[in-house]
């Protein structure tokens, strides 16, 4: 057996700690020893996307991440993002968009448009197909997603207005 | 879910058929609340699988050394072809051609030999790579070219389809060409890999968790390798991440495997491939090498077609007879062929076996036609558009199929005209020839194709379902039905049938989890049908108590049972009106049963593969592309411009997940046919194992502008579930557009004199070359 490593990290805004395998990815980490089973392992070799998640506010894979070397780093998935039983934008808008299908994709479909606009809360049709690009939906052909992200920025900035 | 309280004065019912009502798991797709396999909670003491596969094309193992393998840390066990108590066989028609695990021989590089077994899913894999096996190579056949259907080794025996004498029109034709057109196959990836957990349990039964399109068949398949009867083995599948097709029989291997260790061990088993494993041992959609004669005249008129349609099968049958029998079901598209014969050549080849795929056979047969068209329409200078009209089926006449059955709903004139006019195809035309004239190096292209496909299993015993409607006191309904949800939105269609059966809003009925437990016997979700055979089966459960509740109410009221009428949440009886729950109550303190099995079987169809005669088909979907590419034409780079879609749906159960359907599918069939190329190496090794080498549409690769539509005005003239069609396959031919495009914007670097003879996929490097050969020869 691999060596266990403490691993302390804010997932999700909550502070937690586990021993993790040194060697192991944080994809593993996350769903098998924090329990959140959000982000998905669809190729584990970095190429299709379902395991993004945000680290420390920057898009990341987390089939290609070492588990320890986010050790003190700020970790967001797709199951933190509702707050007291309501939705995000975002997944409100993929919900009302029928963006998903299979679903497998779509956490982290969720988490790559969520660092997009964090960083360009109005973003262009092109700058949310380049920001989606590193995504594989093997179902909806995207145009569905695209537009998700779309209306989920018109949400927020009326909110924000 | 509880709190909402069916309104009793609506007026019309909330989530009923014909309404865009979103997918039953959306909210838990967008909040990863939604369980995939892997997502359980595993038993405590779950063990892990990993499969040690061959690593030559073709070879007898003259020595298995697995003491490394077993010694390694953390492994439990490691189950050979000797380990399998049952038969080691999981040929899904059968024919005792797929063992669970190679013995003596090896068919393909990727065969799976062992099983390890072990704590960790990491610690199988480090063992696996510990195994020394020794082959005695053995010549290998990897691709089909040159191979001969007379002497060469078929996995399945072949068809032949006739209508007229085929030779001899082409002989008497004014005009006659031959050729040849290759075109590759296609990996799922579905993005949930293959899995399955099993978990024994008391008496020597396991319940297998397995992400399966056809949970009836693993079920046999299990009980088959175990050596028990079907009773002792339930499946069970919640929901997959993604099917189309791969998980139709693909799964059968990892469920057995995980089976067969689970019995012996006596701890649950999961088996989870890697990805480069699955796409590696797996099988995937067949390529097809395509040989054509065909006779017509100087207007393009068709008049007479062979085909010979060559498949890569792989080492084994698998679904490879089909398969190969739809395509040739599909050599027509919408074109009526006064005289034809096709015939099929199942080949066996040292690759992974093929399987089923989005279209199953169909689309392969259409590459054929339309590749036809486009060589009469360059040999006669004539827009391929024109061929195309010029040749379909008719609606009164010229209607009969090459396996004799009459074309009876054809509706594609005018799903080609509205397109064509929507999609300005003549004046898009014009403007392209214009820019390619001033335009060196970038050439645009443009095509419209059609699609008609034939909806029913070719296998006619497969057109059936079985469905299980509860109606609990409280008026809330528990529904259950032999299709399998792989993203589709099948239980949402179904739970929409329900609804309206019984007048209740759609969150009052809840679709569980497919289990073998429930309805037995069931057909694998595929073939488009899902919604069609479970659609209705559960439709006659709700009938069926329905009816008790009529004869209760008419009874207990004393009225006429026509008195009796289903409102939105309520039932009128007479003058009064009550609450849907209230009178489930009634009727449960009355005794009345408010249980029922649904069944369904499809009229109509019938099929006799001997003569090549028959009804395969209940009824055929309709649709039309038309796409536009550019192309560099100094790389062979291209972009897709912009595409209109026309498909039809009959009266769609659901606008939204219709159009998904369409959409999702077009750009995978578009896939299929331009980027995705699956390459094997000398050694027979597959190279292309990961999207890191096997290129999947991405968001940037779709059209710029993609008008897709749903022509509303359709109806099937069949008797379907609320005259509605099925939609998973149809539309994935949608994609030749592209294809057809890529083939105009070649065709200009020669003025359209020459057909450019280009193969699919069409990569950038096809293209690149199509283009370098018309270059040379004009």
């Amino acid at each position: 057996m691999a060596k266990k490593v403490p691993l302390q990290i804010t997932l999700n805004g909550e502070e937690r700690a586990e021993f993790v395998e040194s060697g192991s990815t944080l994809l593993t980490a996350l769903r098998d020893r924090f329990d959140d089973t959000s982000p998905k392992g669809g190729c584990n070799q970095g190429t299709c996307g379902a395991c993004t998640v945000i680290i420390d506010g920057e898009l990341r894979l987390a089939c290609l991440t070492l588990a320890e070397m986010c050790d003190g780093a700020s970790v967001q998935t797709t199951s933190g993002m509702a707050k007291g039983g309501v939705l995000h934008p975002l997944q409100r808008a993929f919900m009302e968009g029928f963006a998903a299908q299979c679903g497998f994709c779509t956490p982290g479909m969720i988490m790559a448009a969520k660092a997009l606009l964090d960083r360009v809360p109005n973003p262009s049709r092109d700058e949310v197909i380049e920001a989606l690009a590193g995504n594989i939906c093997r179902c909806t052909g995207y145009e569905p997603i695209i537009n998700a992200v779309l209306e989920a920025a018109r949400a927020n900035s009326h909110n924000a207005a | 879910m509880t709190a909402h309280q069916p309104s009793v004065k609506a007026t019309k019912i909330a989530g009923g058929v014909h309404t865009d009502q979103r997918h039953d798991s959306a909210h838990k797709h967008v909040t990863g609340e939604a369980i995939y396999i892997d997502d359980m909670p595993e038993p405590r003491g779950t063990l892990h699988g990993c499969l040690g596969l061959s690593t030559v094309a073709h070879g007898k193992m003259v020595k298995i050394d697995l003491a490394a393998v077993r010694t390694a840390p953390g492994v439990v066990d490691v189950l050979t072809a000797k380990d399998v108590p049952g038969v080691n066989d999981i040929s899904p028609t059968g024919r005792h051609d797929e063992p669970v695990l190679a013995e003596g021989v090896v068919q393909f590089y990727g065969q799976p030999i062992f099983c390890v077994i072990a704590q960790t899913r990491e610690q199988a894999r480090r063992a696996c790579k510990l195994a020394k096996i020794e082959y005695e190579e053995l010549p290998f056949v990897v691709d089909i070219g040159g191979l001969d259907v007379e002497k060469d080794k078929l996995v399945t025996p072949n068809l032949t389809l006739t209508r007229g004498d085929a030779a001899e029109a082409i002989r008497k034709a004014p005009r006659r060409l031959k050729g040849q057109v290759r075109n590759g196959g296609q990996d799922h990836f579905y993005l949930e890999g293959q899995i399955s957990m099993a978990v024994p349990g008391e008496d020597g039964d396991v319940t297998i968790y397995c992400s399966t399109q056809h949970p009836s068949e693993v079920q046999h398949m299990v009980g088959h390798a175990l050596g028990v009867p079907s009773h002792a083995v339930t499946i069970e599948i919640r929901r997959m991440g993604g099917g189309f097709g791969g998980k139709e029989t693909q799964g059968n291997q990892f469920a057995a495997l995980a089976a067969i260790a689970a019995k012996k061990l006596g701890r649950a088993v999961k088996i989870r491939p890697d990805r480069d494993d699955d796409m590696t041992a797996t099988g995937k959609r067949h390529d097809f090498l395509i040989d054509y004669e065909i006779g017509f005249d100087d207007e393009g008129n068709i008049l007479g077609v062979e085909f010979t349609y060559g498949a890569r099968c792989g080492f084994s049958s698998d679904l490879s007879g089909p398969v190969t029998d739809r395509a040739l079901f599909h050599c027509d598209n919408a074109y009526f062929y006064p005289a034809v014969k096709a015939v099929s050549a199942p080949f066996y080849t040292n690759t992974v076996s093929n399987t089923a795929f989005r279209g199953f056979g169909g689309p392969q047969g259409m590459i054929g036609a339309e590749r036809i068209i486009d060589e009469v329409a360059f040999a006669t200078g004539k827009d391929p558009l024109e061929i195309r009209r010029k040749n379909f089926y008719g609606t009164t006449d010229r209607n009969v199929t090459p396996y004799h059955q009459t074309v009876e709903d054809n509706i594609i004139h005018r799903i080609f005209d509205e397109l064509e006019q929507s999609a300005d195809y003549d004046g898009r035309r014009r403007e392209i020839r214009a820019f390619n004239n001033n335009s060196r190096f970038i050439k645009r292209g443009l095509a419209i194709t059609p699609v008609k496909f034939g909806i029913s299993f070719t296998a006619t015993h497969y057109n059936q379902a079985g469905a299980l409607v509860h109606v609990y006191t409280d008026g809330s309904v528990h529904l259950n039905h032999g299709g399998t949800e792989m993203g589709q939105g099948l239980n949402t269609k179904v739970a929409q049938v329900v609804a309206e059966e019984f007048q209740i809003d759609i969150d009052q009925v809840k679709i569980t989890a497919t289990t073998t437990g429930k309805v037995p016997n069931t057909s694998a979700t595929a073939a488009s049908s899902g919604a069609d055979l479970n659609g209705m089966a559960a439709q006659d459960g709700a009938r069926q108590i329905k009816a008790r509740l009529i004869d209760f109410a008419a009874e207990k009221w004393n009225v006429e049972k026509d008195q009796v009428v289903f409102l939105p949440n309520r039932v009128r009886i007479g003058n009064q009106e009550i609450p849907f729950g209230e009178l489930i109550k009634l009727a449960y303190f009355a005794r009345i049963q408010l249980s029922a099995a649904g069944f369904y079987k499809t009229p109509k169809i019938h099929w006799d593969r001997a003569k090549g005669q028959g009804r395969p088909f209940y009824y055929y979907a309709y649709g039309a592309a038309c796409a536009e590419v550019s192309v560099d034409v100094l790389t062979g780079e291209y972009m897709v411009e912009r595409v209109d879609i026309l498909h039809e749906t009959g009266r769609s159960l659901n606008k939204a997940l219709d159009l998904g359907q369409i959409e999702g599918a077009f750009i995978q069939g578009m896939g299929w046919l331009t980027t995705e190329e699956l390459w094997w190496d000398a050694k027979g090794r597959l190279r292309t194992f990961a999207p890191s080498t096997y290129k999947i549409p991405l968001a940037s690769d779709r059209p710029k502008i993609f008008n897709v539509t749903l022509a509303d005005w359709s109806e099937n003239r069949e008797n379907t579930v609320y005259k509605s069609k099925a939609v998973g396959e149809p539309p994935f031919m949608l994609g030749m557009a592209v294809y057809h495009a890529l083939t105009d914007a070649v065709a200009s670097v020669a003025d359209h004199k020459l057909h450019p003879q280009l193969d699919a996929p069409a990569t950038p490097e096809r293209v690149l070359m199509a283009i370098e050969r018309l270059k040379a020869a004009r």
